[in-house]
């Protein structure tokens, strides 16, 4: 059997090329920067992103210059306030003008559906009364055969390549995830490629030892990374804790062009790979943000 | 009288509008705080639904964000954002949806996508999420948020999040499963909405709030109910759990 399991730089390099689109999904749990950071020191260009919220990784890809469109539909920092980099583009073509493409949660949780379940498109029940509409002509509306009743629509969305982080996945990509589940399922299921990050590489047996966990399995699967922490400030639940400081001062760093500049060129191009990143980062943190375990009840298989 | 902030006085107002049975999917920063409140008083079993797919969470912090693994911990589930969207809300689960805005107009509609034209924004806003899909489906809309002219304007540049839409109450003819805002929690006093014209009337004001301040911030010659009362003044119990318990370092109540 083929050896997915490769380096992030080699993973980025075999299946992320210029102009495609791409999916780093994660809602809050589990987004994986250290796959963001190696795709900006690779200088891969034109990049379509997707996420129902960009975040800090798709502020920091689009501040960086990768980032041709961005397809999201909700693009903040939470708690906190704006997304800087994604404002200074989307107001003032800084560093580069994009263009966007906007949903509502509701809506992009569809069209990863139709996307993963290889249907033209999804229906639902939203967007009546908003203004969103006028603006993508990408919603549509379908009148129902049975009750003649109509409702949206949104077209599949299905990305040349998604990178899902995963708490502990095996050899050959079957990977389990617990905490937020968010749309990874979905975005793994739509799209071409998968790349699979996880913090722990276990043998099979532990994870045939808990099939109902396994949210995307091996055979969706075209490459392995293993790398702990890779979601850092992101977070990975019963790994370690979201920094939320991080986040808050985030606001501080991003809000002027020279600060976000200097955090891309110390965090990013200032070196090479994750165990540096981790390094840098140094031990406090690591200590800091260690997850106190929570164990959950065990359960029987057997029959 | 006590002191409070005006974020507490929000937060305790918005508490008192939740009951024990109902199921409420909560937005960060003053709602959550509201709903947790809810929760230490008169609705021990309300039941905590975050976007992220947190149901029946007791967060045991102040979540910075909606996916916040303290939501994940002790829940009573955790589903992924299919479910959450296309069972839990559009099926109509949902009794009460909590939203914030940059902006809301005198029908309920709130916006909080974008400041100018769309294609050519004064300023960006993060748009959606879940707020267009929860005001189209939850039972009833409760909005908070602090009023000034600028918050509550004559008219939105853009409708994120459906209200009534306009004074013929447009929204009818959209067969949407919930009824619509009822209540606008601002800084200074709360809102109801007219059955009539389905825009917002005054219905009470914060204690020492006067009627000149509220006519000063808000957009358009608001209409005042005629059994115009006061907020009830928060009680040292609630004040005390907000703030030793629900945001004791005081992020969303400064």
């Amino acid at each position: 059997m083929k050896n997915k399991v490769m380096p992030m730089k080699e993973a980025v390099k075999a299946y992320i090329h210029d102009g495609d689109t791409i999916v780093i999904e994660g809602f809050t749990h589990l987004i994986c920067f250290a796959a963001g950071h190696e795709i900006i020191r690779q200088n891969i260009q034109d990049l379509v992103v997707c996420r129902l919220t960009p975040d800090l990784i798709y502020d920091q890809m689009v501040a960086a210059g990768c980032v041709k469109k961005i397809v999201f539909s909700w693009a903040g920092n939470p708690g906190v306030g704006p997304l800087y980099g994604l404002r200074r583009a989307v107001e003032q073509g800084i560093p580069r003008t994009i263009e966007i493409e906007e949903y509502t949660h509701f809506g992009m949780v569809a069209r990863f559906m139709a996307g993963a379940s290889k249907m033209p498109f999804m229906h639902l029940n939203t967007f009546a009364g908003s203004s969103l509409p006028n603006e993508n002509k990408n919603i549509k509306k379908i009148q129902c055969p049975y009750t003649g009743k109509f409702f949206a629509t949104v077209p599949a969305l299905n990305p040349d390549v998604a990178i899902i982080h995963v708490q502990r996945v095996d050899e050959i990509g079957n990977a389990q995830i617990w905490g937020l589940m968010g749309v990874q399922r979905e975005a793994a299921f739509a799209s071409k490629k998968v790349i699979i990050v996880a913090e722990e590489l276990v043998d099979r047996s532990v994870i045939r030892s808990d099939p109902n966990r396994t949210l995307i399995p091996g055979m969706k699967v075209d490459a392995i990374v293993i790398e702990p922490f890779a979601a850092h400030p992101s977070y990975a639940q019963g790994y370690y804790d979201r920094d939320n400081q991080f986040y808050v001062d985030w606001y501080k760093v991003s809000k002027d062009l020279q600060g976000m500049e200097e955090y891309i060129a110390e965090w990013i191009y200032g070196i090479s790979d994750r165990n540096e990143y981790i390094k840098k980062l140094g031990k406090n943190k690591f200590n800091e943000l260690k997850a106190d375990q929570r164990l959950a009840a065990p359960v029987n298989y057997g029959y | 009288m006590n002191s409070f902030t005006p974020g507490e006085i929000m937060v305790v107002r918005a508490a008192k509008e939740l009951q024990n049975d109902e199921v409420v999917f909560v937005g960060i920063g003053l709602p959550n705080l509201a709903c947790n409140l809810a929760r230490r008083l008169q609705a021990p079993d309300l039941v905590l639904i975050y976007e992220s797919g947190a149901v029946g969470a007791v967060p045991s912090r102040l979540p910075l964000s909606i996916g916040d693994p303290c939501l994940v911990t002790d829940s009573i589930s955790v589903c992924s954002m299919v479910e959450a969207f296309y069972y839990y809300l559009q099926g109509g689960m949902i009794t009460v949806g909590f939203l914030g805005g940059a902006q809301v107009d005198r029908f309920g509609n709130i916006n909080s996508t974008v400041i100018g034209e769309y294609k050519k924004p004064k300023v960006r806003l993060p748009g959606s999420g879940g707020a267009c899909e929860i005001s189209i489906h939850s039972k009833k809309i409760i909005i908070i948020l602090k009023q000034n002219k600028k918050t509550l304007p004559e008219k939105i540049d853009f409708i994120t999040s459906p209200g009534y839409i306009n004074e013929n109450n447009q929204r009818s003819s959209y067969d949407m499963p919930g009824r619509g805002p009822v209540l606008v929690i601002t800084d200074l006093g709360v809102y109801t909405f007219s059955k009539d014209t389905h825009e917002m009337v005054l219905s009470e004001m914060h204690p020492g709030v006067s009627l000149d301040k509220i006519t000063e911030n808000i957009g358009w010659k608001v209409k005042i109910s005629d059994r115009l009362e006061i907020t009830e003044v928060p009680s040292e119990k609630e004040m005390r759990i907000i703030r030793e318990d629900l945001d004791p370092e005081k992020i969303y109540l400064r």
